[in-house]
């Protein structure tokens, strides 16, 4: 086989492209660049401005009012002992860093994801692009992310939306499909325009759904903070790759604790969330 | 005029152009199915609804029905055929076009109900009001009246989850009503009810057709429903329409073995009126003297008889015996009158019947809204209608149109009755 079939030079291809990628469209990745790091340092900034009482309190109601008075004393206690243990400052920088990524998920993964749900071709491309973002191993990319866009937070967070996004896609698509046909068919029947149908009726019931799409977002990024540290982003993630790198097992510990503590606050907050007001029977 | 018309419409599903070369052929849709692999769901078929009727598509499941009627507003494109809405050809409307004429002119109900379940009552029904771009303030009026003439006022706030089935389908009525078009497509809209529910909605848009002279195209696998409500029905049968015609027709003359098999188990006493099996009514007029009361019951052997006045209202009955009794004493038909005489109107069903003509000394009288005699309900006639003996019926129709054309020409001509005497 190998006398008639010489070995594909994909790898080649792959080089040649990032190279080109680099030279020619350097100037675009440095604009990214600068557009992504100015919004993680802002948030930095902005969540540094308020002291550590008050951002844990105002967390705490936020649980309390779309959760439970449970989930509000373990956001409570859960803060209270990252800051404790002197991982404030880099909580708030992985929050920055969870948050940039999570919100680039939404903007661009909620249209596609609304495009896809209208057209089957546009579907049929997606979804192995979508097994490629999930599958691929994120190493991998990360490499010609530092040729892109330097090291630091930036990669992290490009890493992190690749990962990340998929699931916000997918569910956008599964909650426009699972509205019931005959629904679709009344909204139909009455007049109304492609346009009225998404808006009036497709995406608020599709909205626990994508909600859900979000929340696994969230949970995504945050699991790829370690690994957003190996390129240069700040956070707890680059507490635990230190720990690791120099067998401190103690620390490692304390700063994967503060990640279990951000991971479950963030999960039943965006969870509650996605459900209706009647879901939760207030009404 | 024809509000709706629909020639030789046909819809296939899969294989459009090989399976209507096959069906132009005269191809059954078992054989088409079989031959190409595509689903023949309408074959065909062609009607016409006038302005203000109930029209009834019935038929089994499968039968092409849903079909049909969702062509009617291209929620499926029909794959042949012409159908003209107000003289104007659907089929060839553009997008545009299209949507006008669902969100003006036809609004539909459907057997799931098919309500946003994200939005309160008032905001379901104002929703065909609200894709039109109405101003809040009017649509919520609009709306409300809708729901006030369903029965559902004080529900506006309510979620469509807490409400019952019944009341669920009144939202679906209310927001088809909303809108005001002229037509009505109503898709098994009762069919998910339970058979009380039912009734009740059945009786409840008999009501609101009277005021309102909708369109409706009612779609029901249900034949009793079909002949409760329907002006005229339509059966289908593997998406061919076997026979159109009035409740009665489809009764009494099934055009084919299919629509008899379909019929046969009616209960006819729930479909029959007393306007069809009554007899012609004889009568003598308030101002004859006993004496010709006695002499017409003598000549038709009979031993009472109904007393109208000049207009053919009915006053009461006499007795040949107390006719006797006052030819002796001299005096007037006035004085022996029965003015207690039972009467019931001409559309009262069989069922509702059976009680006063089986306990009635004198044989019941059919009247009109101005106590005007139609006829008399005979025992043997009723019995007969019952049994579905066709021909009695016919006969029965026939005697229906002499009192009709009698009770102008002839008001008060004294004529005996052929009735059976008790």
């Amino acid at each position: 086989m190998e006398n008639w079939l010489p070995k594909l030079p994909i790898a080649d291809w792959v080089d040649v492209l990032v190279n080109w990628l680099t030279i020619n469209l350097g100037a675009a990745f440095d604009g990214i660049t600068s557009v992504l790091e100015a919004v993680v340092d802002g948030l930095v900034a902005g969540f540094e401005y308020i002291p550590s009482y008050v951002f844990m309190i105002l967390l705490t109601l936020l649980a309390w009012k779309v959760s439970n008075k449970g989930m509000a004393l373990f956001t409570l206690i859960g803060l209270f002992l990252i800051d404790n243990l002197g991982y404030w400052d880099p909580m708030l920088e992985t929050l920055a860093l969870v948050l940039t990524a999570v919100i680039i998920s939404i903007l661009l993964g909620v249209p596609i994801g609304i495009w896809a749900s209208q057209k089957q071709a546009v579907r049929q491309i997606i979804t192995p692009v979508l097994d490629f973002m999930q599958t691929m191993p994120a190493f991998v990319y990360l490499i010609p992310a530092i040729f892109f866009f330097n090291i630091g937070v930036v990669p992290g967070v490009v890493a992190s939306v690749i990962f990340a996004m998929p699931p916000t896609i997918r569910l956008t698509i599964l909650g426009i499909q699972q509205v019931p046909a005959d629904i679709i068919e009344a909204t139909e029947a009455f007049g109304s325009t492609t346009r009225q149908k998404l808006v009036k009726v497709q995406l608020p019931l599709a909205m626990p759904t994508i909600m859900a799409g979000i929340n696994q977002s969230i949970m995504l990024a945050l699991s790829m903070v370690v690994i957003s540290s190996m390129v240069g982003a700040p956070g707890l993630g680059a507490d635990v790759y230190r720990a690791v790198t120099q067998i401190q097992i103690g620390k490692g510990f304390e700063a994967g604790l503060a990640i279990v503590v951000i991971a479950i606050v963030l999960d039943r907050i965006t969870q509650n969330i996605g459900k209706n007001k009647r879901q939760r029977g207030v009404m | 005029m024809s509000k709706i018309v629909v020639r030789n419409v046909t819809k296939v599903f899969g294989k459009p152009k090989t399976a209507m070369k096959l069906l132009k052929e005269g191809e059954s849709k078992q054989e088409i199915l079989k031959r190409t692999g595509a689903t023949v769901g309408v074959n065909q078929a062609s009607f016409e609804v006038k302005a203000g009727e109930i029209f009834v598509i019935m038929g089994l499941s499968g039968s092409g029905k849903s079909t049909l009627v969702r062509m009617l507003n291209r929620l499926i494109e029909p794959t042949a055929g012409e159908i003209y809405v107000d003289g104007e050809e659907i089929v060839k409307m553009n997008k545009e076009q299209l949507i006008n004429l669902r969100r003006k002119k036809i609004s539909m109900v459907f057997q799931k109900f098919a309500l946003l379940p994200h939005r309160t009552v008032l905001e379901n029904t104002e929703y065909g009001l609200e894709i039109q771009g109405i101003d809040k303030q009017a649509r919520q009026d609009q709306a409300m009246n809708a729901l006030k003439l369903v029965g559902l006022e004080g529900y506006e706030q309510q979620y469509p989850s807490q409400l019952s089935g019944g009341m669920q389908q009144r939202v679906g009525l209310a927001r088809a009503l909303a809108n005001d078009a002229d037509i009505l497509l109503m898709d098994e809209a009762f069919s998910a009810l339970d058979p009380l529910i039912r009734k009740d909605m059945q009786d409840e848009l008999l009501d609101l057709q009277s005021t309102m002279k909708k369109t409706i195209v009612f779609i029901t696998h249900d034949l009793d429903e079909a002949l409760r409500i329907g002006d005229r029905i339509a059966l289908m049968k593997d998406g061919v329409i076997v026979q159109v015609g009035t409740p009665e027709e489809i009764l009494m003359n099934p055009s084919n073995d299919y629509v008899e098999r379909f019929v046969e188990d009616v209960d006819l006493s729930k479909v029959l009126t007393a306007g069809h099996v009554m007899k012609r009514a004889e009568s003598i007029s308030i101002d004859k003297g006993p004496r010709v009361a006695l002499q017409t019951m003598k000549e038709l052997g009979i031993s009472s008889i109904y007393v109208v006045d000049k207009k053919k209202t009915l006053l009461g009955a006499i007795t040949a015996s107390e006719a006797k009794d006052a030819l002796e004493r001299n005096e007037g038909l006035s004085s022996i009158l029965h003015d207690n005489v039972s009467t019931v109107l001409p559309d009262t069903i069989l069922t509702d019947l059976f009680e006063q003509v089986s306990t009635a000394v004198i044989p019941v009288a059919v009247v009109d809204e101005k106590k005007r005699l139609l006829g008399i309900l005979v025992r043997g006639a009723v019995i007969g209608a019952l049994a579905g003996r066709t021909e009695e019926w016919k006969l029965v129709q026939t005697t229906r149109t002499e009192v009709a054309s009698g009770q102008s020409e002839l008001p008060d001509m004294p004529l005996g009755s052929a009735q059976e005497v008790n």
